[in-house]
């Protein structure tokens, strides 16, 4: 009896819920396995394939600029995030721990900041980036992602820094190192939790962005992943099914490959960033 | 090695590190770099963007300053009308769909059992993955020849007919309400149990020990507990589900007939498409009342339970 209970009450909703949230990944890897001939043949059962094929993962790799987007998006999410990480991490060093005038109100500043949603935010921005002499190239992106990037790393670290207790610092100091020899020995390797997480996730959310690379970007070989995809492989009414969702998968793998090697972190981040 | 140093140098080698000493000093140097970012490419578009809105400037002309009459055009505007209505609905059923959902599933993962580790790595891909990607595998499964979903209602005999789902208005937006769902609840799935296991199990003993029933635990110990962390995910959804975009865009494109068209969208094809930057920065705007009433109502609700 208590297990038809727990059956109803727990596995079976459980079940629904994996079923709803996964069965998305699980037709992207059955469409780009399957041939042409059984993907556009209605009469068969769609959710499997006896014959599967390679021919769509060929055509995206060498017949599309998937490849060199994949480079493009790895470029710039690897730009962008350093240059977030090490000018947030300074940030949040001096406004958690360095405490001088105005620190205080600067926090709350840059966590007000990190609610502006891009979308207010493209219109006067393809203004700024054209002016700057930076329309269609890389660097747009480098230089905008950190918008959303810097007040999520800045938050997330304070959180980190308010954990690591202040006499550890205060005792290099009296021991005779200086301020940045306490950052750099001291402070900066007991943060390393926060900083990976950090890493990780201003990578992912690099990786995902759309909107700022669809605006500032408009040549062909200087796309992303995600808007290459999107842009160039949705054809008119000829659709490619099978590249395009070889695609998805391939575009999720790096993000996925992170994701699954730092859960934790990951976890971490995202409800540590929640709780402050 | 110091006394090999010119003098004057020495001096200002020391002053340097009696600057570098200073909180002050050294504060603003740190926060310098973050800060020159954000007052660039966010605090200054932020009020550029309010600018341009006040102006008819197009992609490649500053235009002049014309008041409000691009909000007074938006008011009587059809499209931007629909628009409003699409965005409250979208954000307003989305948002409750996946709080609900999400708190069941956060409340289904706080046990403990078999596996849990995985279903807990495997319930986040959603929100991992790229959603642009998503948006294309939701575009395939709303397919109108192929799709998926039809072949599987087909199959348990509840329609004879392809389904059009995103030739209709009405079916269009569940279609995308539906997606969006899909990618949030794990967000909400996983702050909410972050909430869930800071409630001290002892709460839970002593409640039953007074008598209290599973409902009554959940709405007297569970509930005021998770409230401040239910808050922070509800307004950040919020936030960003008035303000989506790339789903809409790769799979309706604001279609059929505008049905679809939030502020994000009909920002971009008036803005970016049609080069009018003034009347899109001025559609853009709209959003910023929603944030500044859900922030508003966060930080009302969150002081009060301090």
């Amino acid at each position: 009896m208590r297990g038809v209970a727990r059956l109803v009450g727990f596995h079976l909703p459980l079940g629904a819920f994996l079923l709803f949230l996964l069965f998305p990944f699980y037709w992207m890897l059955v469409t780009a396995l399957k041939p042409n001939r059984d993907l556009y043949n209605l009469s068969l059962n769609p959710l499997w394939t006896w014959s599967p094929t390679l021919d769509h993962l060929h055509r995206l790799l060498w017949d599309t600029h998937f490849l060199l987007w994949t480079r493009n998006t790895l470029g710039i999410s690897l730009g962008a995030t350093a240059l977030s990480l090490a000018t947030g991490l300074l940030a949040a060093y001096a406004i958690g721990r360095l405490r001088f005038r105005g620190s205080g109100l600067l926090g709350i500043a840059i966590f007000l900041t990190y609610l502006v949603p891009p979308v207010i935010l493209f219109v006067p921005l393809s203004r700024i980036v054209s002016a700057l002499g930076l329309w269609d190239r890389p660097a747009a992106l480098v230089l905008t992602y950190p918008t959303f990037l810097v007040p999520f790393c800045v938050w997330l670290l304070l959180g980190y820094f308010r954990t690591i207790p202040q006499e550890l610092e205060d005792c290099a100091r009296v021991d005779g190192a200086s301020r940045f020899q306490v950052m750099r020995y001291v402070t900066f390797p007991l943060a390393l939790p926060g900083i990976l997480s950090c890493l990780i996730f201003a990578f992912t959310l690099s990786w995902n962005e759309y909107l700022y690379a669809l605006v500032f970007l408009s040549s062909t070989d200087q796309k992303t992943v995600p808007v290459g995809l999107a842009t160039e492989l949705v054809t008119g009414d000829v659709f490619q099914w099978g590249p395009l969702m070889a695609g998805a998968l391939l575009g999720s793998v790096p993000v996925a490959l992170v994701y699954s090697l730092f859960v934790e972190h990951y976890v971490a981040a995202l409800t540590g960033a929640l709780k402050e | 090695m110091e006394a090999g140093l010119p003098h004057a140098a020495r001096g200002r080698a020391a002053r340097l590190g009696a600057l570098v000493e200073s909180r002050e000093v050294l504060g603003w140097a740190l926060v310098t770099p973050a800060l020159a970012l954000l007052l660039v490419f966010l605090a200054y578009p932020f009020l550029l963007g309010l600018w341009l809105s006040l102006t008819d400037s197009r992609i490649a002309d500053p235009g002049r300053f014309v008041g409000l009459e691009n909000f007074r055009y938006l008011v009587g505007d059809a499209v931007f009308r629909l628009a409003v209505f699409n965005t409250l609905l979208y954000a307003g059923v989305a948002v409750a769909l996946k709080f609900v959902l999400g708190f069941a599933l956060a409340l289904l993962v706080n046990r403990q059992f078999w596996g849990k580790r995985f279903v807990r790595a495997a319930m986040l891909l959603p929100w991992i993955v790229p959603t642009s990607l998503s948006a294309l595998v939701f575009y395939w499964i709303y397919d109108s020849q192929f799709s998926v979903l039809t072949w599987a209602l087909r199959a348990l005999g509840l329609v004879s007919r392809p389904i059009n789902y995103l030739g209709d208005p009405d079916l269009a937006r569940a279609s995308l309400i539906a997606a969006n769902v899909w990618r949030g609840v794990p967000f909400f799935a996983i702050g909410l149990l972050a909430g869930l296991q800071t409630v001290p199990r002892e709460l839970y003993e002593a409640a039953q020990m007074d008598g209290a029933g599973r409902w009554a635990q959940f709405r007297f110990v569970t509930w005021p507990l998770v409230l401040p962390v239910s808050v922070v995910v509800t307004v950040f959804s919020t936030i960003m589900t008035v303000g989506d975009f790339q789903l809409i865009w790769i799979v309706t494109k604001g279609g059929p007939a505008n049905a679809t068209h939030l502020f994000g969208t009909l920002a971009y094809q008036r803005a970016i498409q049609g080069g009018f930057l003034g009347e899109g920065a001025a559609v853009a705007v709209f959003v910023l009342p929603v944030l500044v009433a859900c922030v508003a109502l966060a930080y009302r609700t969150l002081r009060r339970e301090d």
